[in-house]
């Protein structure tokens, strides 16, 4: 088996395409100035342009973190292009008018843009270059009172909404990615769900990175009210390029009081090749708010792309009997490198959080589970439990787990399982003796792996995950 | 403050420079250069982040002075009842031969460390040199600048040692302000077998002084060795250890860390896994009430194929006591077929008391079998219940429950004497935490 | 027509050290065979390389079935083809239901065979009958391939994956050992079910118990390799009364 995992080869990535358009794309380079024609160009509120002003001037404070457990060459932020769009822009109201390249390059990522063929019961926000080209069945959710727009389109139609809950889970001072993003973000997606409102189908924003050299940097703000409920799937795919590029998201959830949010995500961004030559540099902070009683927020993630990912996805469990929870698989193949894991911090009394990892090694992938359960004084009757199973497919990759428990309730039981296995030659004998190729058999056990993972995902999605598994994988095991 | 050592180093050098061998001198040298390099370590240093150690750093020790006398009488206390064991007696810092026995056993080799250093030993230089390069911690390289005395013990191949040696360190009433810096070192030869037992124990309740240790032990191939560590400071006084150990092919160590003193106590175990079939048990039992802070870290190193660690870390929290533990399990890429099981578990038993706790893993091999499991909480309440059901008062149930919690760790010492009395010494713990519990109501 | 199986001359070793040294075997169509032998004497190995797995190496002989060299051709073709192991120590697949598993090695089956991929609902139909045979209810479907059953729970779902699959071929690894009466009886009683004029069963064991329940046509007996003695059904008496060691001249290590 070691010795196949030597030619670890045919990692092929479709999605890799580069898609020829004609972008407005500003000088690289980042100072205020920079900030001010970004948001200038965007026609924003002086709330906002403050506010970005103000995040620009903490981020110059800040350093670089380097505490994950992650290598890579310094990142040149003065020779990033800070904002990119298609230069045909759709205008809004009307999918008909998106770019027909665009569209072409959404259906051949398997995301048509148009109602009558799209996945039915999903509708989506596309954003291409950090910038929204196009958001299905707006009117249908806007009939139920579901905001589901571009974020840019949000600051113009609905800026009460964000100047109240921007930033109010993720500050712009929260970290040196967060307060970067909170200066120059360009677009992204907003979800408001009224009180009591179910949302009737999944949204999901299908993000793309199409130019060269530019940082992205979305946001996307998910507000549900009292008793409402949503979820929301993300997508992420860029092209094959020699170089690193820079993403740095922010994502904010809040819960009121009864909410339910659940977050998906499947991140295929390109891996770089076998060498560890180019590919996207993931860092994202996403977090969510349990704000009022009973709310509940649920992360599942698959994370097979990216050269480098370093994300926790986190919930405050405010309320009172709120629920967090974290579902997720990570692979790293080749040179990947994930540092990836949640944060739960227990606030309310009762509070109850989930959190099932499972690291998949294999090539000379280095993948880390960071975790972090944090239960306050008065959070009494909190719960936890956290399972962590790393898999490491050959002998020259790595696994570790760094999970943090810090307690300050005695009434609090917070538990926390950790294993460690590799794909069994026994195991895959087996299943070639039932008539199964090695392929087959290992994506088989790979599955069954992260199933705990997979059922927590909309089943189209789950489909695509364990697709994408199987690929990722491909050529790691003889 | 670290000027503070740094000068006591010249005002030493320059004391003892000239009855020291040369080469001990340069370690010394060497040492304090690491130190003055490395400082304190802080808050934003990743293996001090929960451990907050400034009324410790911010004090300025000085070093321990001539000792109030201490009798036989005051030490019975600590002996487990077994006054004919073997035993090395240090007393605020300096070998009492008086209080010493060291009779004569085939194989055994022990003498304390300056007699030594002053005798010339021929393995010393290199075995204290090794052992220095290896400390990781400024308060290790702070020790091998300091440390005046300490232990010695070499045991031969082949060798077997039927009782234990307990090797005791005494802090006397009146040592406010004070450090120690006591240095042991144990190498045991092919397949020969010792017991070990290290105690650190402040006769006056309030004293306010500081014992900074270092200890290394080395397993030959195929050697055997239990080693339990006893660690009953004042509550007022800091406590900072380092237990190194190194193993070859086939040996097997087992280790029992138990701590109640300290107002900040912290032990770094690193065992390191040299020899395929080596085999290393990690016991640990711990104690917090008051403010005391009882930090354990503890390291395994899998370096190589075939091996098996096994943990297992108590504590039992009260009042606005806050525990520490980060357990690290590090495999190699040529440590195939590793078998390494973590478990730490801790009880709260007040609602001020803390703990942080961070078992870690790192894996670079693909063919071993790991896990780690934590649990914090409080008793199991069905348990406590059922006990209550059979008229047994609630209070005493919790005391039953907390002491079969503890026991579960206890019961891995296999010297009967030194169990007994550290089971009795965990109910006074127990009961007394009862009362003021009571009283405070 | 060709045998079933025909073993030449196998040699087969594990890293340097030889195991087979030259073994001779013929297996018809509607005939079972058991092989027996002290530990240690490649009985294991013997059905394992005929089912080609990659810890051993064959050096030397040759191994047909159906008239085909199957000693280049990998484990799953070899399956696909007809060979069914049940597995002395049946291995554990966690997350992966016992349902999911089956129907996929029943559409590779189908599909080596140029057959459709039957779907899941038909395949429930087929599954329910198969389980009957072996004393289960729908339940077991749910749960993952073996992970957590007890043995003689592992040794059923061999004879429920066999029954399913149909093999040409089965070779019945050690499938009495750590079994309770119980479990002997319905392993025995699904092995007998499923014998047809068309296949053909190698029965590898160490004692003599399993032959009462699954009578043998052949009894071979293997010693340090090689097949040292071949007999009807009452060699098996025979050496359930006076041991190995009147073969092999040397006494059995426990």
């Amino acid at each position: 088996m070691t010795e196949s995992v030597e030619s670890l080869v045919n990692r092929d990535y479709k999605w890799g395409f580069v898609t020829d358009i004609e972008a407005d794309q500003i000088p690289a380079g980042l100072d205020e100035d920079v900030v001010r024609l970004i948001s200038a160009k965007k026609g924003e509120p002086p709330f906002l342009l403050e506010w970005r002003l103000k995040a620009y001037r903490g981020w110059l404070k800040m350093t670089e973190p380097h505490w994950a457990n992650i290598k890579y060459s310094p990142i040149d932020y003065q020779g990033m292009v800070y904002y990119a769009a298609p230069r045909t822009k759709a205008p809004l109201g009307s999918l008909d008018d998106v770019d027909p390249k665009i569209r072409e390059t959404y259906d051949k990522l398997g995301i048509p843009l148009t109602e009558q063929k799209i996945l039915s019961g999903v509708a989506v926000d596309a954003v291409f270059d950090s910038v929204s080209v196009g958001t299905t069945y707006r009117r249908q959710l806007g009939e139920m009172g579901i905001i589901f727009c571009s974020f840019s389109e949000a600051v113009r139609e609905y800026p009460d909404l964000i100047q109240r809950y921007l930033g109010s889970v993720v500050p712009a001072s929260d970290n040196f990615f967060a307060a970067l993003n909170s200066a120059v973000f360009s677009d992204g997606s907003f979800v408001y769900v009224p009180k009591g409102v179910r949302c009737p189908m999944d949204l999901s924003t299908y993000f793309r990175i199409n130019a060269q050299n530019t940082g992205q940097f979305e946001r996307t703000l998910i507000v549900a009210d009292e008793g409402s409920y949503v979820s929301y799937l993300e997508g992420c795919t860029a092209p094959k390029r020699d170089e690193n590029q820079l993403h740095a998201a922010v994502v904010e959830l809040v819960a009121m009081a009864g909410a339910t949010i659940k977050y998906s995500t499947v991140q295929n961004w390109y891996a770089g090749d076998e060498d560890g030559k180019g590919g996207i540099y993931n860092f994202v902070t996403k977090r969510g708010k349990c704000a009022g009683a009973g709310a509940k927020i649920s992360w599942t993630q698959v994370e097979t792309g990216s050269a480098i990912t370093w994300k926790y996805p986190s919930v405050i469990l405010q309320g009172d009997n709120s629920i967090g929870e974290f579902y997720s698989v990570a692979v790293t193949n080749a040179c990947q490198q994930a540092d990836t894991g949640t944060k739960m911090i227990h606030i309310g009394r009762n509070t109850k959080s989930t959190v099932v990892s499972k690291g998949i090694s294999a090539g000379r992938g280095q993948n880390s589970y960071r975790g972090q359960v944090k239960v306050m004084p008065r959070a009494d009757g909190a719960r936890n439990y956290t399972q962590c199973d790393s898999m490491l497919i050959g002998n020259r990759c790595g696994a570790h787990t760094f999970p943090y428990i810090d307690v300050q309730n005695r009434t609090a039981a917070v538990e926390h399982e950790a294993s460690t296995s590799k794909i069994g030659e026994d195991q895959i004998f087996y299943l070639k003796q039932r008539g199964l190729n090695t392929e087959n058999a290992i994506s088989m056990i790979v599955n069954g792996f992260c199933k705990e993972v997979f059922r927590e995902l909309p089943m189209e999605f789950a489909v695509e995950a364990q697709k994408l598994l199987g690929i990722s994988l491909e050529g790691s095991v003889g | 403050m670290i000027e503070h050592y740094l000068r006591e180093y010249e005002v030493a050098a320059a004391d003892g420079g000239a009855t020291a061998p040369g080469w001990f001198r340069s370690l010394q040298a060497d040492a304090i250069e690491l130190f003055r390099a490395s400082g304190f370590p802080g808050p934003k240093d990743e293996e001090w982040r929960f451990t907050p150690i400034a009324p410790l750093v911010r004090a300025t020790f000085r070093p321990a002075g001539s000792a109030t006398p201490v009798g036989l009488t005051d030490l019975e206390p600590f002996l487990f009842g077994r006054l004919d064991w073997p035993r090395l007696v240090l007393v605020d810092g300096r070998f009492s031969p008086e209080l010493s026995q060291l009779p004569s056993i085939a194989g055994l080799a022990i003498a304390n460390l300056a007699s030594v250093v002053k005798s010339g030993d021929g393995d010393l230089a290199s075995d204290l040199a090794e052992a220095s390069g290896r400390t990781v911690t400024p308060f290790a390289s702070l020790n091998a600048a300091l440390g005046m005395d300490g232990t010695v013990l070499r045991l031969a191949s082949d060798s077997v040692m039927e009782e234990p040696v307990h090797l005791v360190h005494v802090t006397t009433p009146g040592s406010d302000g004070t450090v120690t810096h006591p240095r042991l070192l144990v190498v045991i030869g092919e397949r020969a077998r010792a017991q070990v037992i290290e105690s650190y124990v402040g006769l006056g309740s309030e004293g306010c002084y500081w014992t900074n240790v270092v200890c290394d032990v080395r397993l030959s191939r195929g050697a055997w060795v239990e080693h339990t560590r006893i660690q009953r400071e004042s509550e007022s006084a800091y406590h900072t250890g380092v237990t190194e150990i190194r193993q070859e092919a086939d040996s097997h160590y087992r280790s029992f860390s138990f701590a109640i003193g300290g107002a900040i106590a912290r032990h770094d175990l690193r065992s390191r896994l040299g020899g395929s079939g080596a085999e290393a048990l990690l016991y640990g039992l711990y104690f917090g009430r008051g403010d005391q802070l009882v930090d354990n870290h503890t390291t395994i190193f899998h370096d190589q194929p075939d091996c098996r660690s096994w943990e297992v870390y108590k504590g039992i929290l009260t009042d606005r006591a806050h525990g520490v533990f980060n357990g690290k399990i590090i495999v190699q890429p040529i440590a195939q077929k590793t078998d390494a099981k973590q478990t730490n578990r801790a009880l709260l038993l007040s609602d001020t008391a803390k703990i942080d706790t961070k078992p870690q893993l790192e894996i670079f091999a693909d063919d071993v079998k790991c896990t780690h499991g934590a649990t914090v909480g409080n008793l199991d309440p069905l348990a406590r219940f059922y006990l209550t059901s059979r008229g047994i008062p609630d209070r005493v149930a919790g005391e039953l429950l907390t002491y079969a919690f503890a026991a579960e760790v206890l019961n891995e010492i296999s010297a009967e004497p030194v169990r007994t009395v550290l089971d009795r010494l965990i109910h006074g713990r127990l009961a007394s935490d009862r009362l003021e519990a009571h009283d405070a109501r | 027509m060709a045998p079933l199986l025909e073993i030449i001359d196998l040699r087969a070793s594990v890293g340097d050290k030889p195991i087979l040294k030259g073994v001779d075997l013929v297996v018809n169509r509607g005939e079972v065979h058991a092989i027996m032998g002290p530990n240690g004497s490649g009985k294991s190995t013997l059905v394992q390389a005929i089912s080609g797995h990659p810890a051993y190496t064959i050096t030397g002989g040759s191994i047909r079935f159906d008239g085909v060299d199957i000693g280049e051709i990998p484990p799953e073709e070899r399956a696909q083809a007809g060979i069914f192991l049940a597995f002395q120590y049946p291995v554990e697949i966690p997350g992966v239901t016992n349902a999911y598993f089956l129907r996929a090695a029943y559409n590779e089956m189908r599909k080596a065979r140029g057959l459709e991929e039957m779907d899941p609902i038909d395949f429930i139909d087929l599954l329910e009958e198969k389980l009957k045979l072996v004393e289960w209810g729908p339940e077991i479907m749910r749960r993952a391939v073996n992970a957590g059953f007890s043995g003689g729970e592992k040794k059923r779902n061999e004879i429920l994956q066999m029954a399913v699959l149909e093999p040409k071929l089965a070779l019945l690894d050690e499938t009495d050992s750590g079994l309770d009466i119980d479990a002997l009886r319905i392993v025995a009683k699904g092995v007998n079910a499923l014998k047809r004029p068309d296949n053909a069963y190698v029965v590898v064991t160490h004692y003599q118990r399993l032959l009462d329940h699954i009578i043998p046509d052949i009894v071979h007996v293997l010693a340090d390799g090689q097949l040292i003695k071949t007999g009807g059904k009452e060699l098996a008496f025979e050496l359930e009364a006076r041991g190995y060691e009147w073969l092999t001249g040397t006494p059995e290590r426990v």
